[in-house]
């Protein structure tokens, strides 16, 4: 268990690493989805099946197939690597470092939370999620849908150019 | 215009039926087709262990005869060659020497006769130019090879075997009709 | 799990595997056949008796023929593509439920790999990976048809999916349970979930068939239009695996059509004949496996019977038709199950 999750985050890692570093933007989103893959089996060591799955399913199924959908109609298998300013490059980084700080300190969170809610091995499971979306999570739950639905229609006034 | 058959059906362009429009019933129907096939009479035909009857008058590989005391009627006029539409004939002829009668009828023979099979068409119209009822089509088929060079037919595939019970029979191409032009024909030729 | 459990796992796997590879490979000769019935031909009888060789002959000629790469193709891909579509289709067997349970020297084994909770949506997320593998071996080949098949391939497994999943929805609401064991168990005694869920089975036939691209869904690779969609470029054993995937996935996705709404190896009347556990196994297997047959056929029979879709026509079935038809169904049973079930 203790080898597979080594083995598991390795791939994750050196795959993120690629998806920044690799040049043409096909092998970009196979690494991320290998990445997103490793992630899944991430969730079947914590006992999350359901999460797993669905993970595999919304995530590497859909929504990357979708990423690899346009990157092959636009066609980019050469690199177009447009030159930037200095100023470009240095809000980048400055973004980029705010934005990685952000992620230590919820990193950091999470080990006080985790203290408070031990581990439990039904947790990922259908009717656990189930239960806690439903009941606790409803009205989030719920409002993400309805931003999805406004996401869809505004997409598709976009998309239209006469309604 | 008048139409040859009543099968034909006017296009229209008129908005579906309900029915029409969830397309099961179609579907239902060409289902039902295709499984009325599945268990119907197969029309293949497994050729080499079945043949195919041919029709009496087929065209099939030539045979160049020879006549009732075994000599070629051939006698190289070239009119075969002539009548060819394929250009597949292709013949070179010799002088018969003393003591060759018992081979050749004529005085001239066709020392090299070859048909090229993969440019003849089949016509037959090498058979209505012959002069001596030397060359005719016959039922048989023209065996496939893996090379081209076979398909050229020489004297040793296309004249008959000496063999009275070996011989080829085409009586089945001559019809009545083809008798009775035959005898004008020789009529003209022989006199 | 023990050694002898896992032992006993291991060599199921193994045997599934072989018999999923080996029907498949019957499948083309079946394909062949009933293509050949159908239009008044005898299809194929040379190769031993009445042909059935003919598949060992054809892979055979698969591995003897030349292994062309295009040069301008990208290489790592144009390999992992068929890989992706082969290893995809096989892995889906797993957590099918192939029969009831054996005793072998009393002790009890489940003739299934791996009894998932979420087994259903593991199936999915398989079909959901598999588009990858025509998807990268289309783009691989730089191949302006290969690429056009990809795409269509794409939008349209995304397409269907979506209906597929609202179909798979409406079934669970009926049996509660997303472990495929579970739903086989509930259908005992002619209990079949296609009685419950006529619509919710429709919509997830045509949706298998545009999963498994054949006709008439067979738009990414249709040979009149786009020579041969995203296995142009393809020769050997790698168009082997493509066309092999094919027919594991045909196989597969009749598979789990008998156990969701076929009742699985369930069989009528079992129980009165009073077999002894293993017989009944045994005997409820061999009627999963010809339910799964006749599902073959049907897929077969409609791919010689219908023409192919035209694009247009295939997005608005899938959007404007099967999905609104999926979510009506979902809201029926939901309503049914809300009324019924409330007492």
């Amino acid at each position: 268990m203790v080898f597979l999750f080594y083995l598991l985050s390795a791939i994750m890692i050196i795959c993120a690493l690629l998806v920044v570093f690799s040049k043409s933007p096909i092998n970009n989103v196979i690494y991320l989805i290998v990445c997103f893959l490793a992630m899944a089996g991430h969730y079947i060591l914590l006992n999350a099946q359901f999460l797993a799955v669905v993970h595999v399913i919304v995530y590497t199924g859909a929504i990357m197939v979708l990423f690899l959908f346009v990157i092959m109609l636009l066609n980019l298998n050469k690199a177009i690597i447009l030159r930037k300013s200095t100023v470009t490059r240095v809000s980048a980084v400055i973004t980029g470092g705010i934005f990685f700080l952000v992620l230590l300190a919820a990193t950091r969170q999470t080990f006080e939370i985790h203290a408070k809610y031990p581990f439990a091995s039904d947790f990922g499971l259908v009717s656990g999620i189930g239960k806690v979306l439903f009941n606790e999570f409803l009205l989030p739950f719920e409002m993400s849908s309805i931003l999805f639905i406004s996401a869809m229609v505004g997409a598709l006034m976009f998309g239209k150019k006469d309604v | 215009m008048q139409n040859l058959t009543n099968r034909s059906k006017m296009v229209s362009d008129k908005k579906m039926t309900f029915l029409e429009w969830i397309y099961i019933p179609a579907i239902i129907k060409g289902m039902s087709i295709t499984i009325r096939h599945f268990f119907g009479k197969k029309t293949t035909i497994n050729y080499p262990e079945e043949k195919r009857e041919f029709s009496k008058v087929y065209r099939g590989q030539h045979v160049l005869k020879r006549d009732d005391e075994g000599r070629e009627r051939c006698t190289a006029c070239g009119l075969c060659a002539v009548a060819c539409p394929a250009e597949a004939i292709t013949m070179r002829a010799a002088e018969r020497k003393p003591g060759e009668e018992h081979l050749y009828r004529e005085e001239k023979y066709a020392a090299v006769y070859e048909i090229n099979m993969l440019r003849c068409i089949y016509c037959g119209d090498c058979e209505d130019a012959c002069p001596k009822e030397a060359i005719f089509l016959t039922d048989r088929i023209v065996a496939s090879q893996y090379e081209r060079k076979p398909f050229v037919y020489g004297k040793d595939i296309l004249v008959e075997p000496l063999d009275l019970n070996l011989r080829i029979d085409i009586s089945a191409r001559q019809t009545e009709a083809v008798h009775q032009f035959k005898s004008v024909k020789r009529y003209a030729h022989n006199k | 799990m023990d050694w002898t459990e896992l032992i006993f796992k291991t060599i199921f796997l193994i045997i599934i595997f072989t018999v999923t590879l080996i029907v498949a490979m019957y499948s083309t000769y079946g394909e062949r056949k009933v293509a050949a019935f159908m239009q008044d031909r005898r299809g194929p009888n040379r190769a031993g008796p009445f042909g059935l060789l003919q598949p060992l002959a054809d892979g055979l000629k698969m591995f003897m023929k030349e292994e062309i790469i295009p040069l301008t193709a990208n290489k790592k891909l144009f390999i992992i593509g068929p890989s992706i579509a082969m290893t995809t289709a096989l892995l889906t067997g797993v957590v099918i439920p192939w029969g009831g349970s054996v005793t072998i020297g009393g002790r009890i084994f489940s003739l299934q790999v791996a009894d998932l909770n979420i087994g259903i949506l593991y199936v999915f997320a398989m079909v959901s990976i598999g588009v990858y593998g025509i998807m990268i071996g289309g783009w691989a080949s730089n191949n302006k048809y290969a690429l056009l098949g990809a795409i269509r391939a794409a939008s349209q497994m995304i397409s269907y999916e979506l209906a597929m999943g609202m179909s798979i929805i409406a079934l669970v609401l009926t049996t509660g349970s997303l472990s495929l064991h579970e739903i086989v168990s509930q259908q005992h005694g002619m209990h079949w979930n296609i009685f419950y869920q006529p619509l919710g089975f429709f919509i997830f036939l045509i949706c298998a068939f545009a999963e498994t691209n054949r006709a008439p869904f067979d738009l990414p690779e249709c040979e009149t239009e786009l020579i041969g969609g995203y296995h142009t470029e393809y020769s050997s054993m790698k168009l082997g695996f493509y066309l092999f995937a094919e027919y594991i996935n045909m196989f597969i996705s009749s598979a789990v059509i008998a156990t969701l709404y076929f009742g699985g190896y369930n069989m009528p009347f079992i129980d009165q004949l009073g077999l002894s556990m293993n017989t009944a196994t045994f005997i409820g297997t061999f009627f999963f496996f010809l339910k799964i047959f006749s599902m073959i056929f049907l897929f077969m029979w409609i791919r010689w019977t219908l023409p192919r879709f035209r694009y247009d026509q295939l997005m608005n079935m899938g959007w404007k038709g099967l999905i609104p038809l999926a979510m009506f169904n979902i809201l029926a049973t939901g309503i049914y199950y809300f009324f019924t079930e409330l007492k």
